[in-house]
């Protein structure tokens, strides 16, 4: 069950881990020149000859879920509460919606919204609408 | 090595921020149950930070200008853009982890699943539904 932490330990700390994901996205954005839009770099790191840059981005993705491992473990360690088989579906659902509608959280939410894409903002808007119709009826209706 | 160091600050500022946990993810979403406002902050934690750099960046750099003018125009709000952005949340509310917090702990439990089944559905979609839709 959700334990709800609103200390203000846990905003100062979620305002600067925010914070550092703007970071690391204009970072990407004056280094490589590109957007910081997760499934898309995945999505273009899996066709044939992908572009290097994707594939350091991800590969410090998944060292920085190794640094978090060692110095906060608690961070990356909550598992997932559905069985294998809804976390399946789940996953095809997200990589097919993700490239349907050409983005996720980071794409349309952390970089489309302060570029005022109202693209983006529909986006945005109907995702989170959908993960709260959907986290609603597997925490209280299943 | 910039793209490198821009997905490790991107992973531990998910991590710091709470995002790493499907329950705190879920928690934003569970609006009949208690409600956990930190997804919202981590929202704004990040866009304050890119409404201030992303102008000053594109300023700057003619390689960043020229991609971002390449995007999606405004204009273009379509059925693929609301029904793909549906299913993404659909799947994303189920389980609590968009594309960014399952890459950053892929290494734990189930989540190994959710990443391969995340590929594998993009690549359903670039297979079977790219060139017929667009």
């Amino acid at each position: 069950m959700t334990i709800v932490d609103l200390s203000l330990g846990t905003v100062l700390l979620t305002l600067v881990g925010g914070g550092c994901i703007g970071l690391a996205a204009s970072y990407l954005l004056a280094a490589e020149g590109r957007m910081a839009g997760i499934s898309g770099i995945l999505a273009g790191a899996l066709q044939p000859r992908p572009e290097g840059w994707r594939l350091r981005f991800l590969a410090g993705l998944v060292a920085g879920g190794f640094v978090l491992l060692l110095l906060s473990p608690q961070t990356v360690s909550t598992p997932l509460s559905m069985s294998l088989g809804g976390v399946v579906v789940a996953g095809l659902m997200v990589g097919f919606g993700t490239r349907m509608g050409g983005g996720c959280t980071s794409g349309h939410g952390v970089c489309g919204l302060p570029r005022f894409s109202l693209r983006s903002l529909v986006a945005t808007l109907t995702f989170m609408a959908a993960a709260t119709v959907s986290t609603s009826v597997v925490l209280h209706l299943l | 090595m910039h793209a490198f160091l821009a997905g490790l600050l991107f992973a531990v500022g998910l991590g710091l921020a709470g995002m790493t946990n499907p329950d705190t993810v879920q928690g934003f979403f569970d609006v009949f149950g208690t409600w956990n406002p930190q997804l919202a902050l981590v929202m704004v934690g990040a866009i304050a930070v890119n409404l201030v750099a992303f102008p000053k960046i594109l300023g700057r750099s003619r390689r960043a200008k020229a991609h971002v003018q390449g995007l999606p125009s405004q204009s273009r709000i379509d059925r693929r853009l609301v029904v793909g952005s549906a299913l993404f949340g659909l799947g994303w509310g189920a389980v609590g982890v968009c594309p960014g917090p399952a890459i950053v702990s892929v290494g734990g439990g189930t989540t190994l699943a959710f990443v391969g089944a995340m590929m594998v559905g993009m690549w359903v979609h670039r297979r079977f539904f790219e060139g017929a839709l667009s």
